[in-house]
């Protein structure tokens, strides 16, 4: 075993000296001791172990009223029962749901991480006095319980005729959501290799060219975890979409399933068919963003 | 750079005027203060949803306010109420609870995980296999509260739910009850719920970070004859610490004023057993109509949650001082 492993690595060494550095050897990913599987397996329990409630809303999705009335949540459907995604689907417009989540979520994932790139640009690259307490402040937004926005953000909405109106909940969130961007993009902006700066001023690039043509690009791969947790953040949010997203035809997928759900005519598979409906857009999202999220939350990237 | 010369530079920097090497910002010749224009946008926004509703409720603390009639100014007496008010302290000592729920678990556990998938699964068994175990361990962070609480109902509700059913089977059926309705374990039941809930984040954030990680530092350690354990304390933790930061202070915010799985799951009861502020200062709020005495409440959380981050962010500056300094 160990002569394979000396072989692999001579291999290697013989086939690939110079290029070295950019390939990393591949002699540990064959060498698997029976210590790694049982790591392996952990993981896998563990993952199953928190996948249990998905597995749940899986399969009394697809099971008619009277089969879950019969033996329960627990055991699989004993017929494909495709009415209660029909009728919650029918029943909410879910079409219509979807697509106020969608653009509410879309346009604060992108305006809030606008937001933070500015705030952080002043506060890690500029340097800007007293830059801790600044960020402190802006943190205030995160830390506030927010249903102590409730009353005063009413009043102020309703006065300037924006209540019942998606922009109001847009522009809450921008600033709520900016706050954990600027604290996390500030702190990762710190670091900011100098030498790119110092390179860049040389050419005679002012700020804001230097803020689009050079920290832009290398702190891309933070801010798109960013747009990634802001727009799952914004999806999921509740309270603040309740409040002022009055009228039937501006609510989101979220408030939607929990105004059903107090309905007494719902019945468990309907509302078992809503969380499923619920949640796939944003397992969906997050599947299709994920490969963004290996390249990192940092500026690392740049050596 | 030698210690006394770090010790000296203040000194010099001072008397010989032009460098001042703190003061300065990361783009050579450009004066700090231009910056400040950068900042409008976000802080207009800022004082406008957050400043102003928050002075406005400093306000109401120190007032009467039902909702309908104009505020009637009362001075200090819903803060010495609140002082005598055994449910805030029992909703600050559940607030504890939530920490350890929130914070330290999730962050701890975290941590081993984003390690154990970065540095032994994703490397023996491929990127794949880890992407797709972080994609699982994710998942309660996708779910909407409000379909994370149905769900949730179904597996802890005495009758028929899916956990007392399941002890049944293996024959502990004597230790099935109404978990959320049993004020012996409704807090521990949350608290369980609140950890399957967290957990992906601290492993999102910390798997991206060892993504920084020089994979050669672990070989050198590794042929230094260290091991696992001694790795991932020497190097992961002191590597990704500003994100262990990042992970600490948002995850003790959010489970300073967790307010959504209470309200969805409990309501804060039984009785106080799993009463929190934000869920006191909600139900004071819109329940009970009692404005001003709700406004107190939620003005004490962020009292604790801003003293505390304070603390937070001034430790991290140091930390970062003393890296920059070395």
């Amino acid at each position: 075993m160990s002569s394979t492993i000396l072989d692999d690595t001579a291999k290697a060494a013989v086939t690939a000296p110079v290029a070295r550095q950019p390939k990393k050897r591949r002699s540990s990913t064959t060498r698997k001791t029976f210590g790694d599987w049982m790591i392996l397996l952990v993981a896998i329990l563990i993952g199953l172990l928190i996948a249990v409630p998905f597995f749940l809303i899986l399969i009394n999705s697809f099971k008619s009223p009277a089969d879950y009335n019969a033996a329960g949540p627990l055991t699989l459907p004993t017929d494909l029962y495709f009415d209660g995604m029909v009728n919650f689907w029918q029943r909410v417009d879910f079409p219509e749901k979807l697509w106020n989540s969608f653009f509410i979520s879309s346009v604060v994932a992108i305006l809030a991480v606008l937001v933070s790139l500015l705030n952080a640009f002043a506060l890690g690259i500029g340097r800007v006095r007293g830059r801790t307490w600044i960020v402190l402040l802006i943190l205030l937004a995160n830390m506030l319980p927010q249903e102590v926005l409730l009353y005063p953000l009413y009043f102020m909405f309703k006065s300037v005729g924006l209540y019942d109106n998606q922009w109001a909940v847009i522009i809450i969130f921008v600033v709520i959501q900016s706050a954990f961007g600027t604290y996390l993009l500030a702190s990762v902006l710190g670091t900011f290799p100098k030498e790119i700066l110092e390179a860049a001023s040389l050419d005679g690039a002012n700020k804001w060219t230097m803020l689009w043509r050079v920290v832009y690009p290398i702190t891309k791969p933070t801010l798109s975890v960013l747009v990634i947790f802001f727009f799952i953040w914004t999806w999921n949010e509740f309270l603040i979409p309740l409040t002022f997203l009055v009228s039937n035809a501006s609510q989101t997928v979220p408030v939607s399933i929990a105004v059903l759900q107090g309905d007494r005519l719902m019945d468990v598979t309907t509302t078992s068919a809503s969380a499923l409906l619920g949640l796939l857009p944003t397992l969906i999202f997050f599947l299709i963003f994920q490969r963004t999220l290996t390249r990192g939350i940092t500026a690392g990237a740049v050596k | 750079m030698t210690k006394a010369s770090v010790a000296d530079a203040p000194v010099v920097a001072r008397k010989a005027g032009p460098r001042l090497p703190a003061r300065q910002s990361l783009i050579p010749g450009s004066n700090p203060r231009t910056f400040w224009i950068y900042l409008v946008p976000g802080l207009a926004l800022l004082t406008l949803i957050i400043v102003v509703p928050l002075i406005w409720n400093i306000y109401l603390t120190f007032t009467d306010y039902r909702g309908i009639r104009p505020p009637e100014w009362v001075g200090l007496e819903n803060w010495v109420k609140l002082a005598g008010d055994t449910t805030f302290w029992t909703s600050f000592s559940n607030s504890i609870a939530m920490i350890v729920a929130m914070v330290v678990v999730p962050t701890l556990l975290g941590l081993v995980l984003a390690a154990m998938l970065f540095d032994l699964i994703g490397k023996k068994f491929g990127g794949k296999i880890a992407s797709f175990l972080r994609a699982t361990y994710y998942l309660p962070q996708i779910l909407p509260g409000v379909v994370a609480a149905i769900v949730i109902g179904w597996i802890l509700r005495p009758q028929n739910g899916a956990l007392n059913q399941v002890l049944d089977g293996v024959g502990l059926g004597g230790l099935a009850q109404n978990w959320l309705g049993n004020p012996a374990t409704a807090l521990p039941s949350i608290m369980v719920i609140m950890i399957w809930v967290q957990l992906g984040y601290p492993i999102v954030i910390f798997m991206a970070a060892l993504q920084r990680v020089d994979p050669e530092l672990y070989e050198a350690a590794e042929l230094d004859g260290a091991n696992w354990i001694q790795r991932f304390r020497a190097i992961t933790v002191s590597i990704i610490r500003p994100e262990i930061f990042v992970v600490t202070l948002t995850c003790t915010i959010a489970a300073l004023k967790v307010f959504g799985p209470i309200y969805t799951l409990t309501g804060g009861g039984p009785g106080t057993s799993t009463i929190v502020p934000a869920y006191y200062a909600y139900s004071e709020f819109f329940q009970s109509q009692q404005v001003g005495y709700g406004a107190t409440i939620a003005t004490a959380l962020t009292i604790v949650i801003a003293a505390v981050s304070v603390v937070f962010l001034l430790a991290q500056t140091k930390l970062e001082r003393q890296e920059e300094e070395r």
